[in-house]
């Protein structure tokens, strides 16, 4: 029977191996301690396989997994972080920050006006608040050569 | 008396205008964060460090404002599970069970002021505790060698993963993982980089910071888009708020009881405040017996828990602050906090910085009648900020979230990993693995791979030198226990359901 739990302590199975082999590469320097650089991390990849192992053996009940339309909001909300991280620094605090705002408050409740409101007022009032009350100087509100 | 010259250096520190002032804001930013459901204190906490970094708070106000901010927290909790039958954060569960069904009786005023001085209660007890307690065990801790160290810290984490989750396997890997991610970078031994993958941006290691607001902060908001739109609806009108002495009086004895049971679970590291709360719960309820009516909602069953989770905040900073083990999520994100101050928690922390430690604790009596005023009288002003719609909440923590850990160090790079730890956050609480003992992992893998490597040093590999001290057996046996003992009473212990109405 495939369970989730099952299919994750393979995951971490074959992920601890990995770890445990990359540690067993690691170059030792001359000033080595009884124990060494390696020890610790092999213990810790051998405590995970365990556990994965476990899992395997006893997984617990089905997770309840969302629907496909709440994946997809998901999917496009991480999109929305991973673009906003991106794009931060080259396009300045307020233009990111609104479409970012914006579009995951459309995800959680879509109300077209609120949403716009929520993305430039906090866009606005976020700026005033990092840039002014807390300092802090390296957020550009609009790309540098815009005049600002 | 050496505890009340203590006080004294405390007090004219916590008196300063500016303390003062930080102290009140705390309280008043924790209550909000407290209340507002999928905001729990440990995220609260978690995205307001990175702005006390970028506000230049020097080690004492900052760790005022955020100690006020955790404590107010544990006020704020009930409010949504008193209004909302959803806890605020995970310890106001037990609250849902009595203080639900009052509101709903029509007391929902009395259901708050009951609940409010009885978090006074507790949180009073046990700051009053930790000023006893702590100086005595920062004695004993000097007596730690790295052994005792080492078996200290995996004391926590069986704890941790035997008592506070529901499979001992998955809290395991959480806390190997959380250890794993402390090895990349640099060798604290030997200087050479380890699992960086030749990427620059790893030499350093992972800042513990990026994890903490990806795990806790990034993940909640994703939780919240998945399951928008079935919670948080305010069901019950809160009209004109008096406070009913006879039962506050009638329930003062069972705050007294669960202050205690509160504190001392709040003490063992690892076990924390939902814990707390619990064991108020059930201890009381047995109390009380078939006539007690618990769960119908009586003045005790709101009291129990509340003084119980404030109490076992509190103790929960005894562990933290002498040993430098955190007793729960929100204490793991504290010493992260002190860890960025660089503070380092522990028996020397008493003697070499007393007017931090001091100034902590009298900030903590202060903001004790300040929550009690703001958690009372001034109860109506916090009911109103529950209606803050999530789509305008989340949103703002995202952003909030996202400029914290920008000014860190003002790279893409880390707001990438946080959004990767959001993912894997929201997935790993998905299939029910605990995201607490990977942060304390992160946290203490460098301290307990020097302390295990020290050992090593001193005993010349000799693995038995880890269990040679009086101490460090009663620790490993202690550990042991906390891991394996909750397999056999969760059926006993069984937690309630909550409240459906």
């Amino acid at each position: 029977m495939l369970r989730s739990d099952r299919v994750f302590g393979l995951v971490v199975i074959l992920a601890a191996l990995a770890y445990i082999a990359s540690a067993l590469q690691l170059q030792t320097s001359f000033l080595s301690d009884p124990m060494g650089s390696k020890s610790f991390p092999i213990g810790l990849g051998a405590v995970a396989v365990l556990c994965g192992i476990v899992m395997i053996f006893k997984p617990e009940d089905e997770a309840e997994w969302p629907a496909p339309v709440a994946i997809l909001k998901i999917f496009i909300s991480v999109v929305v972080m991973v673009a906003y991280a991106y794009a931060l620094k080259p396009l300045g605090f307020l233009i990111p920050t609104t479409l970012a705002a914006g579009i995951l408050s459309y995800l959680i409740t879509p109300r077209l006006t609120f949403n716009v409101m929520v993305g430039i007022g906090l866009a606005i009032g976020l700026y005033l608040l990092f840039r002014y009350a807390l300092g802090l100087e390296t957020l550009q509100a609009i790309p540098k050569g815009w005049g600002g | 008396m050496d505890i009340l010259s203590n006080l004294a250096l405390g007090f004219s520190v916590a008196l300063s205008p500016w303390t003062l002032m930080l102290a009140v804001i705390g309280c008043f930013l924790g209550t909000i964060i407290g209340a507002l459901p999928g905001l729990g204190p440990s995220n609260g906490v978690a995205i307001l460090i990175p702005l006390t970094f970028s506000l230049g708070l020097d080690a004492t106000s900052a760790l005022v404002l955020l100690t006020s901010v955790y404590y107010g927290a544990m006020y704020g909790g009930r409010i949504s599970s008193i209004l909302l039958n959803i806890p605020g954060d995970e310890p106001a569960l037990m609250t849902t069970l009595d203080g639900y069904p009052m509101a709903k009786n029509g007391r929902p005023g009395d259901a708050l002021v009951i609940s409010g001085v009885a978090s006074f209660v507790g949180a009073l007890l046990a700051t009053i505790g930790l000023m006893l307690l702590a100086p005595l065990l920062s004695r004993v801790a000097y007596q730690f060698g790295p052994a005792e160290y080492f078996a200290l810290y995996l004391l926590a984490f069986c704890t941790l993963g035997g008592l506070s989750s529901k499979n001992q396997a998955k809290a395991a890997f959480a806390a190997a993982l959380g250890l794993a991610i402390a090895t990349i970078g640099l060798d604290n031994q030997t200087g050479m980089p380890r699992f960086t993958g030749g990427n620059l941006h790893l030499m350093d290691g992972v800042d513990f910071l990026v994890p903490l607001v990806g795990l806790f902060a990034v993940s909640e908001v994703l939780i919240y888009i998945e399951k928008q739109g079935k919670d948080s609806s305010l069901g019950i009108k809160l009209e004109k708020v008096t406070i009913p002495f006879r039962e506050i009086g009638q329930s003062f004895f069972t705050m007294l009881r669960a202050s205690l049971v509160g504190f001392v679970a709040g003490v063992l590291p690892g076990a924390g405040a939902s814990l707390g709360s619990f064991l108020a719960y059930m201890s009381e309820k047995s109390i009380a017996g078939k006539k007690g009516g618990f769960g119908t909602g009586v003045a005790r069953g709101i009291a129990a828990p509340e003084a119980g989770n404030n109490a076992a905040a509190g103790g929960a900073l005894v562990p933290m602050l002498t040993l430098g083990v955190p007793g729960s999520g929100t204490t793991a994100v504290l010493l992260a906090l002190l860890m960025t101050l660089n503070i380092t928690p522990g028996p020397t922390l008493f003697t070499d910085r007393p007017e931090v430690v001091w100034g902590l604790i009298a900030s903590l009596l202060i903001a004790n009648f300040v929550l009690l005023v703001m958690n009372v009288p001034m109860v109506k002003l916090f009911v109103y900020i529950l209606a803050v719609p999530p789509s305008l909440l989340l949103p703002g923590v995202m952003m909030i979230s996202f400029v914290g850990i920008f000014s860190l160090t003002g790279s893409y790079f880390d707001l990438l990993l946080m959004t990767g730890f959001g993912v894997m956050g929201y997935l790993f609480r998905k299939i029910g693995i605990p995201t607490v003992p990977i942060i304390l992992g992160i946290l203490l893998g460098k301290h307990m791979e020097d302390a295990l490597r020290r050992a090593m040093i001193l005993s010349d590999g000799d693995v038995s030198y880890l269990w040679s001290s009086p101490i460090a057996i009663g620790l490993w046996v202690a550990a042991i226990v906390g891991f394996v003992a909750p397999m056999f009473l969760r059926p006993i212990l069984k937690r309630p359901d909550r409240v459906i109405d």
